[in-house]
C-alpha cells in the first residue's frame, strides 16, 4: 500500500517520542535513514523478503517502521531501551521474525544480505533481499569485502540502500576518510548504482522500480543523499545528534517543526 | 586428516543444502569435494569476515553451511562475525580449521593455533571437535554435520600408532591401562603418546585417555576415568592450546567444583607465540614440554 504522509508524519513523531522518552540519541542516523525505511515496509518488503538493517544504531527507524505496519505495537515501543525489552539500543537477535540478525557493530549486514540472497538464488526463492547501510561504514574492510563478493556472484536479487548523509560518529566523513565520490567508487565494483534523493519519496521509489535489461545481472545500489536529523532545524546536519538525547522543549521544538514541515 | 576430511564431505555431499566455503585453501587436497559439490563448492577468496558472514546466513536460510580455512584465519580473523552472526543466533555453521595448534610448525606464528578452541569455547552453543586419528573423521563430520549449533573442527595430523587396531570413535576413549597416573590428551597428541605408554610395564604405564570433544558438559568424564582419577596416584592433562582457556583449567575447575581433589594436578600445554626460532610441529611440542619424553618427566616427576 502506497505509504502516505500522514504515516510519514505519524512515524516521525512517534520515532521522536520514543527517542525523547527513552532519554536515547542516535535520533539524527535514525531520520536520516526512516523515510526510506518506510517506503520499503509500505510498498516493497512483502512476506517472502528480507531487510537487514546494517547501521543497526537506527533500530529506532526500524522498531517505528515495523510499529507503522502493525509488526509492533504501542506496548513494545513504550519499553524501547528500557529494562525487560525487546527493542534494545540496536536490533535484537531473536524474537521478532522481520529482524533476522542482531546488527550493530558496523561491517557485518552487507555480507550476511549477501548470504541471504545467495541462498535464496540457490534455493530458487522468490523473495528480495534488501539492506540499508550507513556511509560511515564504508570504512569497513569487511563491507568491501561483501561488495566483492555481491558483484562476483551477481547477486540481482538484493538491493542495498546507503544512508549517505555525509556525518559519521566524530565528525563529518569527508574530513576523517573521505571516500568522496562514493558512486564513482561503488561502479568501479560492477554494480548498478544510481543516487537518489533521500527524503523524496518518489524518486526513491522510482529508483527501487527502475527496470533493467534482462541480462542484466548487477545488484542494485541506490545512494540516498540524505540529510542527518532530517526535518528538525536544529538537528540538521549536526554531527552532535548523532549521540545526544532530546529534553522536553527541545522534543516539543521537533514535534511543531515536522508538523510545519508535513 | 584432510584426505579423509574430504573422504567424508564427499559422501556427505549428496545433501542438496550443503554449501562449502573456503577461504582460497584446499590446493591437492579439496578438489574431490569441489568436483562433487559443483556450484555448492564456493571459494569466497581472501575475505574471511565475509565468508563467515555468508555462512550464517546461509545457515538462516536452511543450509548446512561450512567454512574452511587455515586454522587461524577461520576463527581469529572473523572472530566477530563468528560471535555475532553465527552464535548470538545459534546457527548451525561448520568451522574449519586446518593444521590446528602446531599444526602449521615452521610456517611460523601467524599460521598457529594454539588458543582457539578455548577462544571459541566462551561462545554459548559452541561444540568442539578434535579428532585422535585420521580414521575418526567420517564419524566426526556426520555428528558435526547432523548438530544443530555453531561448531568448530580442529584439524590436525592423525598419528596413529603402527600395527594397532584404532577404537572406534567416541568422545572419550581409554587407549592404555595401567597403575600410574590419568593422563588425558587433547586431539592427536594423545595418539603420539601411545606407542610410548604402551613400552611402560603395567604398574608404571598410565591410564591414557584421549578427548576429541569439548566442552567437558556435552559428554562429561565417563565412570572408569572418575574412578581413576579419585582413586589413583593423580592426573595429567595434555593440549596443544595455552593454558588459559584449555581444557587443564576446565577439568581443573570440575573437579574442584565437586569436591574431587586428584593426588597430582600436572598440565602439560602450549607455551606461547613468543618463540624465536621455529621448527616443525615436533619440535614445536618439544619446545613447549608437550612431547613424549615431557610427559614421562611430568608423570614420573615428584
Amino acid at each position: 500500500m502506497k505509504l502516505s504522509i500522514d504515516t510519514l508524519r505519524a512515524a516521525r513523531k512517534r520515532l521522536l517520542r520514543m527517542h525523547f522518552e527513552s532519554g536515547v540519541g542516535h535520533i539524527g542516523g535514525n531520520l536520516s535513514a526512516l523515510d526510506a525505511m518506510l517506503l520499503l515496509f509500505h510498498e516493497f518488503v512483502g512476506g517472502e523478503d528480507r531487510f537487514i538493517l546494517s547501521k543497526g544504531h537506527s533500530a529506532g527507524a526500524l522498531y517505528v517502521s515495523l510499529w507503522s505496519m502493525g509488526i509492533l505495537d504501542e506496548a513494545e515501543l513504550e519499553l524501547f531501551h528500557k529494562d525487560g525489552t525487546r527493542l534494545a539500543g540496536h536490533p535484537p537477535a531473536s524474537g521478532i521474525a522481520e529482524i533476522p540478525f542482531a546488527t550493530g557493530s558496523l561491517g557485518h549486514g552487507l555480507s550476511l544480505a549477501a548470504g541471504t540472497a545467495l541462498a535464496r538464488r540457490m534455493s530458487s526463492h522468490p523473495g528480495h533481499t534488501y539492506c540499508m547501510t550507513s556511509d560511515g561504514e564504508w570504512q569497513e574492510g569487511s563491507t568491501w569485502e561483501a561488495l566483492i563478493f555481491l558483484s562476483h556472484h551477481r547477486l540481482s536479487n538484493l538491493t542495498v540502500l546507503i544512508d549517505h548523509n555525509r556525518l559519521q560518529g566524530f565528525g563529518f566523513t569527508d574530513n576523517i576518510a573521505s571516500m568522496s565520490r562514493l558512486d564513482e567508487r561503488l561502479r568501479g565494483f560492477d554494480i548498478d548504482v544510481l543516487c537518489v534523493p533521500g527524503h523524496d519519496l518518489d524518486a526513491i521509489r522510482a529508483a527501487l522500480l527502475r527496470p533493467r535489461d534482462r541480462e542484466d545481472q548487477r545488484p542494485r545500489f541506490l545512494i540516498l543523499e540524505t540529510v542527518k536529523g532530517h526535518g528538525v532545524s536544529f538537528m540538521e546536519n549536526k554531527m552532535e545528534w548523532h549521540y545526544l538525547p532530546l529534553d522536553e522543549a527541545k522534543y516539543l521544538q521537533a514535534v511543531a517543526e515536522l508538523d510545519r514541515v508535513l | 586428516m584432510r584426505t579423509q576430511f574430504c573422504d567424508a564431505m564427499v559422501a556427505r555431499a549428496v545433501n542438496p543444502k550443503m554449501v562449502f566455503f573456503t577461504g582460497d585453501l584446499g590446493f591437492m587436497a579439496l578438489e574431490r569435494l569441489q568436483t562433487a559439490m559443483c556450484s555448492r563448492f564456493i571459494n569466497a577468496g581472501v575475505a574471511e569476515q565475509n565468508m563467515i558472514s555468508v555462512s550464517a546466513a546461509m545457515a538462516r536460510e536452511g543450509f548446512e553451511a561450512w567454512a574452511y580455512s587455515i586454522a587461524p584465519f577461520c576463527y581469529a580473523r572473523p572472530f566477530e562475525q563468528i560471535r555475532n552472526d553465527v552464535c548470538f543466533h545459534n546457527l548451525p555453521v561448520k568451522l574449519v580449521g586446518n593444521g590446528g595448534g602446531y599444526g602449521y610448525g615452521v610456517m611460523g606464528p601467524t599460521h598457529h593455533a594454539i588458543e582457539d578452541y578455548g577462544v571459541l569455547l566462551a561462545f554459548s552453543n559452541m561444540t568442539v571437535f578434535v579428532p585422535i586419528f585420521d580414521e575418526d573423521l567420517y564419524r566426526v563430520v556426520e555428528i558435526m554435520g547432523n548438530l544443530n549449533g555453531p561448531a568448530y573442527l580442529r584439524l590436525g595430523r592423525g598419528e596413529s600408532p603402527q600395527g594397532r587396531d584404532i577404537p572406534s570413535y567416541s568422545p572419550w576413549r581409554q587407549l592404555t591401562s595401567g597403575n600410574g597416573m590419568v593422563v588425558i590428551a587433547v586431539g592427536p597428541l594423545a595418539g603420539s603418546y601411545l606407542a610410548s605408554c604402551l613400552m611402560l610395564s603395567v604398574e608404571a604405564r598410565p591410564n591414557l585417555w584421549a578427548l576429541a570433544e569439548l566442552p567437558l558438559s556435552r559428554n562429561g568424564l565417563p565412570v572408569e576415568l572418575l574412578r581413576q582419577i579419585v582413586e589413583g596416584p593423580g592426573v595429567c592433562v595434555a593440549e596443544e592450546h595455552v593454558a588459559r582457556g584449555g581444557f587443564g583449567a576446565e577439568l581443573a575447575l570440575h573437579l574442584a567444583e565437586r569436591g574431587i581433589h586428584p593426588a597430582r594436578y600436572r598440565h602439560l600445554h602450549a607455551r606461547s607465540h613468543q618463540y624465536e626460532r621455529y621448527g616443525s610441529q615436533s619440535y614445536l611440542r618439544a619446545q613447549s614440554g608437550l612431547d613424549t619424553k615431557a610427559l614421562l618427566s611430568a608423570i614420573f616427576a615428584d
